[in-house]
């Protein structure tokens, strides 16, 4: 590898023969959070108070503070954020090895079926389907799931029902699967959790957590615009807030993807 | 009352009666107009500055000053000194104690002088902090003022005693009559009985003509002894009695009758003389019901008749009851505290025939009344004196 | 006979909005007693311990036997209308365009001679009923009422310059989510507020009672979120010009002490819902009801807080709930002050425990969303200022007034 090929993908980038897609939803007030049972502690909302607005408060310039969890909208996982993971090396967002930052991902369309059946679970036939088509999954990617369910209106998004959320997510056996047998870098959705929405009551519980953590590999929630990614080829980048033992941060997460030659 | 017979005015000389010609708004100090009724008194009786050693001022608008900052603004060092903050019934009092004091040798020659500035905005401020309990229990009703106090006392007076707002009109007309002849009369235009009735209300049942007119003004007048006067060659008026009482008669729901009507007769034992032997009255007249509440108080008729008393009387100079004879503060107008004093002045003038307007003819015995300070709900200050020309 | 008031017809938006006046508000210290008794509605007058004497103007010495002990206590309101007046002229600019104004003379039977307000319907000669209240300025005054209601009295242009009636106005309950929110609703639709918007913080999260709340009358669901800053300016922009009485429902309440919590994250939700909120809703809104605290029969009127009575002294079985409660109170006093100027009432309405699932083991008496609603609209129709609610809260008044040391220990348990 020389310094050619960085200089390539940097000219690549601002011709846009590599055309950078952000798969980054907007961080908002008004974007849901995952709400947990009232006892537990929640997730902060985001929320922007104004310090100055070239007024009286500070006359030449705007600037605002913000408050926000770990886990608000477009994040990052870390290991440490599940019990399963908590013991392993390098766990937390400031000591992940920050080359991890950077892989390629497989992106799996599930959009069709995800659209008539809210609990669509994605399983190991689901992967082994597209791999007859796409190939198999290389080792060392993000698996992202795309349901489109970014585009939907709010309330549909949180899909939350008297029973708790109704939203797409992985079966517990293709989690532990997609871990062993294709050693993949993590795993991400466009629903708020890695998880679907009734996980809770999956044997583990919550398993996209449970096993990916447990194995020191990563989440990305609250993705979009997974349809302009190919089902294999693009790369990821998403780089979370270096905080101290954090469990995981708001980032932004960008796909790079080589534009088709016309 | 007690029984024994109060100390006679003997040897006091009531003299130099001063008048400031008021304007109804003034952009001066009361201390101006002070100032300038105490130079019309020193030029009137030739006295030099240091020669007055006694000094009585009452004044709304001279603060914060009271009496002694205006001892070093006029240059005064007296030896005896008072501030009478009685509204219209200042002068009587100014009066009583100012007599006592020339009578006992504590002062020779007592100044006493009422006087009040009034700016565009004088009134509203006096009214507003006119009183702790005007401020807790009666300005924040409507703020009307003293018109809707009166107009309370005045309404239950009326129902009491079946009085007609024609009754209390016949007493205003009289005193505009008495007053088209003095030059600084505020009000200069005739009144009739139809004028009054149909102007506007002010608080129902007080309409327009019932109420004074604040203005800027000032009065004083002269208290010495009989040897002290002839060195000034001052002519001055004896003084036969007074009287003063304050918040009398706490126990009426409203206000029906004032402090004479507890002193009345020492008031006419004391002076040796009866209400049939008086020439004129000056009573303290901020409304025409305060007037008949004098009236009956006073003795001139019974409690609730002094309505039938003035529908047979004529109440001008040339009349059969001369009253309020340079037509008191309703035609005049009332200059704050020195409205208290209008009264006072105008007997001294009448008995040493040099009245403001028309002369009541051989004016011997005057009796001027004084009344005043609203501070909830009914004035509590209130005094009379009988003065006596001279012989 | 009062005529009933025609509900109000559409602003004219080419004419100059009158602005609120106030009248004079200055009291001397002791006439203060008239305004505790007032704020809470009741009847209080000074009474000699001494010898027994009521008195009125308020004083420092009994006039029969100069006492200086003259504590107020509940007194017999009723006496007869002796003298009345109608005021035609002031220099006050308050009363000027509120001309004419009837005041009159009140004989109490407890002997004190009075200087009221009068309502239209009380005659000369009559008996009379009287009230302390507060005016436009938050200081006391007596209104005397005919002895007997009568028909519409609540619509007297005298008596409504010091109620906030609901009545022809446009509410904003700032949380629907909660059985109160909800109880509150339905309790200013009944009563004929012309519109009643609902907050509903994140449309996204449903919550229990949601579509009943959708299907009361005049009820208009809007997004409003207490702990968002750009939610409420939002709700504020778009509605905040026609919004008269608002009714702060939002509400945080766990149990616990502070010591057994862990962390401050809870504590931080309680702080921004409670008094973050406040403070929010106050900014957002509060310079456009002053604006219009004299903007006709819908004028702005009041500011409504439900504060839980353990503001004034903690409960720490709720003890961080008590100190955000406090703080919120805290906010309340400033804002009162605040938007005096612009004739809008700040109105507390302090409650103990709720029939809501966050009290829920705690023992009976609790109050039920339904009473808290129908204390809110009492409160506004006789413009109080300060309301106790339940038994709970008034016993805590009670112990508060006699010696709070003692509720402090008791009710640490």
């Amino acid at each position: 590898m020389s310094a050619v090929t960085l200089f390539e993908l940097a000219r690549g980038i601002a011709s846009g023969a590599i055309r950078v897609v952000d798969l980054t939803q907007t961080l908002a007030p008004e974007f849901p959070t995952i709400i947990l049972p009232p006892e537990f502690g929640q997730c902060a909302p985001f929320r922007l108070e104004e310090i100055s607005r070239y007024d009286e408060r500070g006359p030449a310039w705007y600037w605002n503070n913000f408050t926000v969890g770990e886990h608000t909208g477009t994040h990052f996982d870390a290991p440490i954020h599940w019990v399963s993971g908590k013991d392993l090396p390098d766990n937390a967002v400031d000591t992940i090895p920050v080359k991890n930052f950077i892989a390629p991902a497989a992106v799996i369309d599930c959009s069709k079926a995800a659209a008539v059946e809210p609990d669509f679970l994605m399983t190991v036939a689901t992967v082994e389907a597209w791999e007859e088509q796409h190939g198999r999954i290389e080792r060392g990617s993000w698996l992202l799931l795309r349901t489109d369910w970014s585009k939907k209106p709010y309330a549909d998004y949180a899909g939350l029902r008297e029973d708790g959320a109704h939203t797409p997510g992985p079966s517990p056996e293709v989690v532990k699967w997609l871990v062993e047998e294709r050693d993949v870098h993590g795993f991400g959705t466009e629903t708020i959790g890695t998880d679907a929405g009734q996980a809770q009551h999956f044997n583990p519980p919550f398993p996209a957590h449970f096993y990916m953590h447990g194995r020191g590999r990563y989440g990305l929630q609250c993705l979009t615009n997974l349809d302009q990614l190919p089902p294999k080829g693009a790369v990821i980048i998403a780089a979370p807030l270096k905080i101290k033992q954090g469990s995981g941060s708001p980032l932004r997460v960008l796909a790079l993807i080589a534009e088709a030659r016309t | 009352m007690s029984g024994s017979t109060r100390m006679a005015y003997d040897g006091i000389v009531v003299c130099a009666p001063i008048t400031v010609p008021y304007r109804r708004y003034s952009a001066n100090s009361a201390h101006w107009w002070i100032g300038r009724a105490l130079q019309a008194l020193t030029k009137r009786s030739g006295l030099r500055l240091n020669e007055l050693d006694g000094l009585s001022i009452s004044s709304f608008t001279v603060a914060p000053d009271t009496a002694i900052g205006l001892t070093q603004h006029f240059g005064l060092s007296p030896r005896w000194l008072d501030h009478v903050p009685f509204g219209g019934a200042s002068a009587i009092v100014a009066l009583r104690r100012a007599a006592r004091a020339v009578q006992t040798g504590d002062a020779e020659f007592v100044a006493c002088v009422a006087g009040d500035t009034n700016h565009v905005d004088s009134f509203r401020k006096t009214l507003s902090t006119f009183s702790r309990f005007a401020q807790d229990a009666v300005y924040p009703y409507g703020s009307g003022g003293a018109n809707a106090s009166f107009a309370l006392i005045a309404k239950n007076y009326m129902n009491t005693y079946g009085v007609r707002r024609e009754d209390f009109g016949k007493i205003c007309v009289a005193q505009r009559d008495n007053a088209m002849a003095v030059p600084h009369a505020l009000m200069k235009k005739r009144l009739t009985l139809s004028d009054y009735m149909a102007a506007r209300a002010i608080s129902d049942p007080i309409h327009l003509f019932d109420c004074v007119m604040p203005c800027a003004g000032a009065e004083a007048f002269l208290v010495c002894g009989e040897a002290a006067a002839r060195s000034l060659a001052l002519k001055g008026v004896h003084l036969l009695s007074t009287i003063e009482r304050h918040n009398a008669f706490p126990e009426d729901a409203i206000q029906v009758r004032g402090g004479w009507a507890v002193d009345a007769g020492e008031l006419w034992s004391m002076a040796g003389v009866g209400p049939q032997d008086v020439d004129f009255v000056e009573t303290y007249d901020d409304y025409p019901v305060i007037i008949m509440m004098q009236l009956e108080d006073l003795g001139f008729c019974r409690k609730g008749e002094a309505a039938e008393f003035v529908r047979a009387h004529t109440l001008t100079n040339e009349g059969s009851f001369p009253h309020n004879t340079c037509g008191g503060q309703l035609s005049v107008g009332q200059a704050g505290a020195a409205g208290g004093y209008l009264g006072l002045v105008e007997a001294i003038r009448q008995l040493t025939d040099a009245p403001l307007g028309t002369q009541v003819a051989e004016a011997r015995i005057g009796l001027v009344s004084g009344f005043g300070m609203i501070n909830y709900d009914r004035g509590l200050a209130s005094g009379a004196a009988i003065l006596a020309r001279a012989a | 006979m009062t005529e009933p008031l025609a509900p109000p017809r559409r602003k004219n938006p080419l004419k100059k909005t009158r602005l609120p006046l106030i009248p004079q508000g200055a009291r001397s210290r002791t006439a203060h007693g008239l305004t505790m008794a007032a704020a809470e509605g009741r009847f209080a007058l000074q009474r000699c311990s001494d010898c027994g004497m009521a008195v009125y103007p308020p004083r420092d010495a009994c006039p029969v036997c100069l006492s200086p002990r003259l504590p107020y206590q509940e007194a017999d309101a009723r006496g007869v209308l002796v003298a009345e007046t109608t005021v035609r002229v002031s220099t006050d600019p308050y009363f000027r365009e509120r001309m004419p104004w009837r005041v009159g003379t009140v004989k109490l039977d407890a002997g004190p001679v009075l200087v009221a307000h009068l309502h239209g319907d009380l005659r000369e000669g009559e008996r009379a009923r009287l009230e302390l209240k507060l005016d436009k300025s938050g200081a006391p005054v007596v209104l005397a009422l005919p002895d007997k209601d009568t028909p519409h009295m609540q619509d007297d242009a005298q008596l409504r310059e010091m109620t906030c009636e609901p009545t022809f106005r446009r509410v904003l309950i700032t949380d629907g989510c909660t059985p109160v929110g909800q109880a509150m609703a339905r309790a200013f639709s009944e009563i004929g507020s012309s519109i009643v918007f609902v907050g509903v913080a994140k449309a996204w999260k449903p919550f229990a009672g949601m579509d009943a709340l959708r299907a009361v009358e005049r009820v208009e669901i809007v997004p409003f979120d207490i702990t968002d800053t750009e939610s409420v300016t939002e709700q504020a922009e778009q509605n905040g010009g026609r919004i008269d009485i608002i009714v702060n429902t939002a509400e945080h309440t766990r149990a616990g002490g502070i010591i057994e919590r862990r962390g401050i994250g809870v504590a931080r939700e309680e702080m921004d819902v409670r008094y973050f909120g406040l403070m929010r809703l106050a900014q957002a809104f509060g310079p456009a009801m002053k604006f219009r605290g004299a903007d006709g029969v819908n004028s702005a009127a009041a500011i409504v807080n439900l504060l839980s009575v353990y503001a004034l002294m903690n409960w720490p079985l709720y003890g961080a709930y008590s100190a955000a409660e406090a703080a919120c109170l805290s906010a309340t006093h400033s804002l009162r002050a605040e938007l005096r100027p612009g004739g809008v009432r700040m109105v507390n309405v302090f409650f103990g425990p709720l029939e809501t699932e966050w009290f829920q083991a705690v023992p009976p008496p609790k109050v039920a969303p339904k009473a808290l609603a129908r204390a809110v609209i009492d409160a506004l129709k006789r413009g109080l200022e300060d309301v106790f609610v339940g038994d709970v809260a008034e016993d805590v008044r009670a112990r508060l007034s006699v010696n709070p040391k003692a509720l402090e220990r008791e009710l640490a348990g």
